[in-house]
């Protein structure tokens, strides 16, 4: 049986396109100084320190080892995690196993990107099998722009549904000062914006985004006494895919990595009606289709209801099922730091439930992983 | 498999990754002073005193936020070294040439540099050294041109 987990202490930088006057590691002691000082705690009390960065994408391999001095993580044990867009959540879930397995008490936990700086769309090509995928999903725009045609093929979802959602997200954003892309867009600005890869135009892509977040994780024992209001880390799912074609399923049923961890996660959960046993969705949300797309395929919703649930208006901050209120990835996406950033906006949103938006009595929230 | 052995298909790629990097608030400083002033700089811990060279924006030791720069001389000792013989495209010189872990005097650690104006015979851990900075600066590392004996 696991021990419980829960985050003790949120700090985040704020979040720009550039940021010239500070380097990775100032900008990772910033959030991790903010971290502790919400905990109450020091760097000495950190028992494990988990560092989630991408090799290359900023042109250095094994980042965190010139930055360890910075985080804290220099003498201490932990792990780098090295995935793509999911780093930051992966830092979270290796920090949540170092505690539920009795190993540490407290852990903290930081993801980090210095986006404008790095040559992220070549490092991103390598994931792709050099022989086959890697001349045509350049990036990883090639991908996200073929998954969102194929779900405007199959549901019924129109460009306009994409400008919503992102006219929605910079209401959002609006209203979060650590944002990124603060400025409100309508749906006829964000209908002109040039286009980047059909049907993905510049505003229905995530920004070049730069900044860093750290949480300081605590087993429940340590927890309560570290605050009065610790929260949860109460499940997370992983599961793999392989990059290329083969993400558009194996077979003849349509399968994605997203439709396996909704169903675990539910499953186990024990819950059936998602829309109604949960409140609010924090969503790593790149591309303006992937609300409507991955809420279906997370199983929150029925099949090519997604952009119906848009179009009602039901996904905006006062919306009955309000996705990602802090803004999302569409208006800060500072990879390395991006999904981190989800496990730490869903928490402050359940610890200070009116500190950015008008949302109250949030009990659960999914995250995605 | 006997027709894959005959021609196995090899697909040559490259990948051609620029990349910038901020050197930070106080590597800037540092940098530019060395620049304009020929004169290498240490950062001061204000808690535990540690002077870092380079520095840092944050101290090794105490984890406490560091502001204050302090001129050093320049000077310094060799504590180790090596003479470079292999060649790579991401060398900043043609080999042979030799690198050095230098403490130069009123650091708490110690920086790599080249050590030149010496054959590398007369090369010995604990001599006393002095950098040689290049007549047009950048404001990067390579503004030493070398340390050399002093």
């Amino acid at each position: 049986m696991a021990n419980r987990v829960a985050i003790v202490g949120i700090g985040q930088t704020t979040h720009s396109g550039r940021r010239p006057y500070v380097n990775d590691g100032e900008l990772i002691y910033d959030a991790v100084t903010r971290a502790l000082e919400d905990a109450g705690l020091t760097i000495n009390d950190m028992e494990a320190v988990m560092a989630g960065n991408m090799d290359m994408f900023e042109g250095h391999h094994l980042n965190d080892a010139m930055l360890n001095l910075y985080s804290g993580a220099a003498g201490r044990p932990g792990f780098k995690m090295n995935t793509g867009g999911t780093v930051g959540t992966m830092t979270a879930i290796q920090g949540w196993y170092h505690i539920a397995s009795g190993l540490y008490d407290v852990c903290l936990v930081i993801g980090w990107e210095k986006h404008d700086e790095g040559p992220a769309t070549p490092a991103i090509s390598t994931i792709t099998d050099p022989a086959v995928d890697r001349h045509f999903l350049v990036g990883a725009i090639g991908g996200l722009a073929t998954v969102s045609v194929a779900y405007m093929q199959r549901s019924g979802c129109k460009l306009e549904h994409a400008a919503m959602v992102r006219a929605n997200a910079s209401q959002a954003a609006h209203r979060n000062p650590m944002a990124h892309m603060r400025e409100i867009y309508s749906v006829e600005d964000v209908m002109k914006a040039r286009m980047v890869m059909y049907p993905l135009n510049l505003l229905m892509c995530c920004p070049t985004s730069l900044g860093a977040t750290a949480m300081v994780l605590a087993s429940e024992s340590k927890a309560k006494k570290i605050c009065k209001k610790p929260v949860w880390m109460k499940d997370h799912v992983t599961v793999h895919v392989e990059y290329g074609g083969a993400q558009f399923g194996i077979g003849e049923k349509r399968w994605t990595s997203h439709m396996e961890a909704g169903a675990k996660l539910f499953k186990r959960n024990h819950i059936t009606k998602p829309m109604q046993e949960t409140q609010v969705f924090e969503m790593y949300d790149p591309f303006a289709f992937a609300i409507p797309m991955w809420l279906e395929d997370f199983l929150v919703c029925e099949p090519n209801e997604g952009w119906k649930l848009i179009e009602k208006g039901a996904l905006k901050l006062e919306g009955e099922y309000p996705v990602s209120p802090s803004g999302g990835v569409l208006c800060t996406n500072s990879i390395g730091d991006s999904a981190i950033l989800r496990v730490a906006e869903a928490a402050l949103q359940l610890r200070q439930p009116i500190r950015r938006c008008t949302l109250h009595q949030l009990y659960r929230r999914l995250r995605h992983t | 498999m006997e027709a894959v052995k005959k021609e196995p298909v090899i697909f040559e790629g490259f990948v051609i990754m620029p990349y910038k990097y901020s050197v930070g608030s106080m590597a800037s400083k540092f940098f530019i002073k060395i620049r304009d002033s020929k004169v290498i700089c240490g950062a001061k811990c204000p808690k535990c005193g540690m002077v870092n060279v380079p520095p840092r924006s944050v101290c090794p030791k105490c984890f406490s936020k560091v502001e204050e720069l302090v001129e050093l001389s320049g000077k310094g000792k060799l504590e180790t070294f090596t003479i470079v013989h292999y060649e790579s495209s991401v060398q900043a010189l043609k080999p042979p040439y030799a690198i050095g872990v230098i403490k130069l005097d009123g650091a708490d650690t110690s920086m790599t540099h080249f050590i030149g104006g010496v054959d590398f015979k007369d090369i010995k851990p604990g001599m006393k050294l002095e950098p040689v900075f290049k007549a047009k600066r950048e404001a990067n590392i390579l503004d030493i041109e070398y340390f050399q004996p002093a």
